[in-house]
């Protein structure tokens, strides 16, 4: 029988996997992007094992919520992504210096 | 090791190594395409914690919907993958250190005695989908109402973020041309009759 520890244990690496990612990509918006997708989902493996091994539902019901909201999260980013890269012609962080005094 | 065991131990073998990926990937492509797998095996692990509607809803939602967002743009952008990985090699050390050092934490703290729960307090015998709706359109509905505000907005903010008007082409403007009155394109002009002097 698989132990609540081991689903956390699978949560917890892929959430460090998505940081470590973000650093190493940070150049990148659109893997930064999909790293902060691949966050969201270890929290939602959290919340769907702590809502089954405490046999209370509302934890799925959170998962839902995060869902939504991550979806929307997505879409007005690659928006504003498609939006960056016809101004600019390029996606790099480092292109994007327009704020700086 | 029962068959459950195996099944989870070979779908989260599968997430993370997909989700390493992700990360190392060369091409944003495969980026995205290995960000489905991880999205799937996510979704079986959802199943084995019996979620089965959230587990088809992440199929539904981000493999079909979300994921396919983000292939239709870097299909879009026209990205140089060299370009995009400078810096890759000289953070490598402080990523993988990082990496190390989450996961040595996240580990050392969930051998606490909360965590360990070896089985289900109860077996639920009622129907997922059912038990989350009950409390979904219940104790939830106001919420359940926000986040459909919350999925308007981002619709039209992502409508009218890529928006433009190109000044340059010559399309009919539709909405003008069907309001145009007689008046406007017919003049009529009267004309005295000839007459021979």
């Amino acid at each position: 029988m698989i132990s609540l520890t081991q689903y956390l244990i699978v949560a917890a690496i892929l959430l460090a996997i998505s940081i470590a990612g973000i650093i190493l990509n940070r150049k990148n918006i659109l893997l930064i992007l999909m790293c902060i997708e691949l966050m969201l989902l270890s929290v939602n493996l959290n919340f769907v094992a702590f809502s089954h091994y405490l046999n209370n539902i509302q934890g799925q019901i959170f998962v839902f919520f995060i869902l939504t909201v991550a979806a929307a999260e997505s879409a007005i980013g690659l928006a504003i992504l498609v939006v960056l890269f016809r101004n600019r012609r390029s996606i790099q962080v480092e292109d994007l210096d327009e704020m700086k005094g | 090791m029962s068959f459950t065991a195996f099944l989870f131990y070979l779908f989260a073998a599968l997430l993370i190594s997909s989700a390493v990926g992700v990360v190392v990937a060369r091409n944003p492509v495969y980026s995205a395409l290995l960000l489905i797998v991880a999205f799937f095996n996510s979704a079986a692990l959802w199943m084995l914690l019996q979620a089965e509607f959230l587990s088809i809803t992440l199929v539904l939602v981000y493999v079909g919907a979300v994921m396919v967002l983000f292939l239709f743009i870097i299909m879009m952008l026209n990205l140089k993958p060299d370009r995009l990985r400078s810096g890759f090699n000289r953070y490598l050390p402080i990523g993988v250190g990082v990496l190390f050092l989450l996961i040595v934490e996240l580990i050392l703290m969930l051998q606490s005695s909360l965590f360990d729960k070896q089985a289900p307090l109860e077996t639920t015998t009622t129907d997922n989908t059912s038990a989350i709706g009950k409390v979904l359109y219940t104790e939830y509905l106001f919420p359940l109402e926000i986040a459909a505000v919350i999925l308007l907005v981002a619709i039209i903010a992502a409508i009218m973020l890529t928006l433009r008007r190109r000044v340059d082409v010559k399309t009919q403007d539709i909405e003008v041309q069907i309001q145009v009155q007689r008046a406007d394109r017919v003049r009529l002009v009267k004309l005295p009759s000839g007459r021979a002097d």
